[in-house]
């Protein structure tokens, strides 16, 4: 892979070939130093034209612990709207010798045309509703350290559907993994061309959760959703939060996962998040690991 | 300056002539038996065909120059085989005044490529509240009337527009969009774009702003004209419009008539456009509605923009595409070449059916015809070079595409505003 933009074109050996890596990249982080120098001497640059401080912090520690120098650059792309254009710094950055560019943007496709400006590699850091795929990538991997083999597990994702890249990066990952993907919401956030990647869309909560292997549960948050989609959290939790109950309908011990940040007592209820079947600390955990085998892989497969 | 074209092939809207030596002398065509002149070209297998007619240009004068000049625009109207180009006055300030509309006539004047002919707003500030001053503004030279760019969400100043229009003897055009059903959307709604995570913009904001339209027509009288359609559902309703007698004409693009929303795909800001690229089935039937005549007349819907701002994030690159320059022999060698499309009917296309709706005749090549011609070559195969537009939008979604039916010689009035010939 010369970059990662998306799962468009791949292949379940290459996902399968990066959690292999991602598993040595757990120990290298279970180690008292957990710092191996592979890509010494690299320099990778997070560039974030929306702000996100988590998954910032993910890839910056991903990079230093395998040794790369790490630069970062923020700016909301509204302000840089006047002055100097999207291209122009990411030209810049490009000329200090940047070997990989991190880049997070609120608009779909930012990261797709970074790669057609830079020589270097460009991983999508999450680009507006369209794709978020290190994020898929750690999900996938934590629920396969859950389960197992992903062939045939229903995986229910359940949240603003419409307007989510975590959403969109999963039905397309799991669906290259062989998983049965449902996503589930109120009617306004679902997609209404009939969906994406194959995944099943439904407005009904009880079957998309029935039988789940798993359940996603998606940040909701009022204020970030256009267009006057949702009246209210209350009105939300009424049909769509996961509570113990409903939770129920899945596979005993199913677990629950969320991309963070969550919203207690609005998408999830709260001691379901600290509970057994949570496993929301895992996927920052592996988060990290995933990102610096993507890196790895990224830097050091272009070298060979 | 005398000049004769020997052994092109005649066509013009009503179909193909057979070859003639045509002598242009003051301004017209003085026979078609040849004759002295001060400059003879060789056509041999060359068309000769009347001029086109585009409806629909943005030359962003005034107040945009650094997208477009009065130079640059109809200097690259020219080099299309335009001879006349309706400028669309979604300007800065919106040509609203009659001053303004007088002004930009003059400034237009000044430059040796195609003709320029004005739009005027329907309504003050194009804001869709109160109607601009449509006598004075036609009294200036306004040939049609539009708040292109916006739509027009109160009916009720739209059915005054048309009334007040239809008294003027002039047509309204509308860029008919619901603005609810648009939302923010940047691309046209289906499966494949909410893959890509773009906000969409459905086929249903067309057709049923398309069809509330149509009821105004039907109430107000006067004529209306729908520009760049792009959706199956809305050429049906003109079509039955049409047959129900109402005085409704309608325009498409060349982008709309030769691409889809599988352009897409690459995420490229280049392919942002309103209304929106849509799907095969809706190409398929603008191409059959322009075949039919329920579509009147190709318009460019020229869009231009700086290469800084079409190359800004999907979301805030701004709509439009350019193409004055190439829509002849794109739609030459994507219609008439590869799917047997009536060179006929393009031709009618590109003169008459846009001269109907802004109420001119149609054009034919016979002696005492104004010299507004353009010859063009329908065996050079050669790529879109944007490098080389006269445009100042130097990028194009058909950089690459191999095309026939190239542009040599355009003449207004006889005077040679553009010539590749050597």
């Amino acid at each position: 892979m010369r970059h990662l933009l998306d799962f468009s074109g791949w292949e379940r050996a290459e996902v399968e070939a990066l959690f292999q890596t991602a598993r040595a990249m757990k120990e290298v982080l279970a180690r008292p130093i957990k710092q191996v120098p592979a890509l010494k001497g690299r320099t990778v640059a997070t560039v974030f034209f929306e702000p996100s401080t988590r998954t910032r912090i993910s890839f910056e520690l991903a990079a230093k612990r395998l040794g790369a120098d790490v630069v970062s650059f923020s700016a909301q792309s509204s302000s840089l709207k006047k002055g100097e254009s999207l291209k122009d710094t990411v030209l810049t950055l490009a000329a200090y010798g940047v070997d990989a560019f991190v880049v997070r943007a609120d608009a779909a496709g930012v990261p797709h045309q970074v790669s057609r400006w830079v020589e270097a590699a460009v991983i999508n850091a999450g680009d507006g509703w369209r794709a978020h795929p290190t994020q898929a990538l750690l999900d996938a991997f934590t629920l396969t350290e859950a389960l197992g083999e992903l062939e045939g597990k229903k995986i229910a994702i359940v949240g603003d559907i419409l307007h989510s890249r975590v959403a969109r990066s999963n039905a397309e990952l799991l669906g290259i993994l062989g998983a049965r993907v449902w996503l589930a919401g109120p009617p306004p956030l679902l997609p209404r061309r009939g969906g994406f990647f194959g995944a099943r869309v439904s407005a009904d909560l009880e079957e998309a959760l029935s039988d789940a292997d798993a359940v996603m549960v998606l940040r909701i948050q009022k204020e970030r959703i256009p267009g006057g989609l949702l009246a209210s959290e209350a009105d939300y939790r009424a049909g769509y939060q996961i509570t113990e109950e409903r939770l129920s309908l899945a596979k005993p011990e199913a677990p629950v996962l969320h991309p963070g940040p969550m919203n207690r007592d609005v998408e999830l209820e709260g001691p379901l998040a600290d509970g057994p079947r949570s496993l929301v600390l895992a996927q920052v955990e592996n988060g990290q690991a995933v990102r610096m085998a993507v890196l790895y892989h990224l830097l050091l497969g272009r070298a060979a | 300056m005398s000049l004769l074209i020997k052994g092109a092939r005649l066509w013009d809207a009503s179909g193909e002539h057979g070859t003639a030596d045509v002598l242009v002398a003051d301004g017209r065509i003085a026979s078609l038996e040849g004759g002295e002149a001060e400059r003879v070209i060789e056509a041999r297998g060359r068309y000769l065909l009347p001029g086109f007619l585009d409806l629909h240009a943005h030359l962003r004068t005034p107040g945009e120059e650094q997208k477009e000049s009065l130079e640059t625009g109809l200097r690259a109207a020219a080099a299309g085989g335009f001879v006349e180009v309706v400028m669309m006055p979604n300007t800065r300030p919106p040509l609203d005044l009659p001053e303004a509309v007088s002004g930009v006539l003059r400034q237009a004047a000044r430059v040796r490529g195609a003709r320029a002919r004005a739009a005027a707003a329907l309504t003050k500030g194009q804001e869709g509240k109160e109607l601009a001053e449509l006598r004075l503004l036609a009294e200036a030279g306004a040939v049609l009337f539009t708040d292109d760019g916006r739509t027009h969400e109160d009916a009720g100043v739209l059915a005054a527009g048309l009334r007040y229009a239809a008294a003027l003897g002039r047509p309204v055009a509308v860029h008919a969009e619901d603005a609810g059903l648009r939302g923010d959307g940047v691309a046209h709604e289906c499966a494949l774009t909410e893959a890509l995570g773009l906000p969409g913009n459905p086929a249903e904001a067309e057709s049923a702003r398309v069809a509330r339209d149509l009821e105004l027509l039907r109430m107000t009288g006067g004529h209306l004209h729908f520009q760049h359609l792009s959706t199956k559902s809305a050429v049906r309703l003109v079509a039955e419009a049409k047959r129900r007698g109402r005085r409704v004409t309608a325009e498409v693009t060349p982008h709309h008539l030769t691409l889809t929303v599988d352009a897409l795909k690459t995420l490229d800001p280049l392919f942002k456009v309103a209304p929106p690229l849509r799907e095969e089935a809706d190409r398929e039937a603008l191409i059959e509605a322009l075949a039919e005549g329920v579509v009147d007349a190709v318009a460019t819907d020229h869009a231009p923009h700086t290469q800084a701002e079409k190359e800004a994030d999907f979301l805030r690159a701004p709509f439009g595409i350019p193409s004055l320059e190439i829509a002849f022999p794109l739609l030459f060698t994507e219609l008439v070449e590869k799917r047997g499309f009536p060179l006929a009917r393009l031709v009618a296309a590109m003169t008459d059916g846009p001269r109907a709706v802004i109420g001119e005749g149609p054009r034919r090549l016979v002696p005492g015809a104004p010299a507004d011609l353009v010859l063009v070559d329908p065996r050079e195969r050669r790529p879109v070079d944007p490098s080389r537009f006269f445009s100042k939008a130097k990028y194009s979604p058909w950089a690459g595409w191999e095309l026939l039916g190239w542009p040599v010689l355009t003449l207004v009035g006889g005077e040679v505003v553009f010539d590749r010939l050597g």
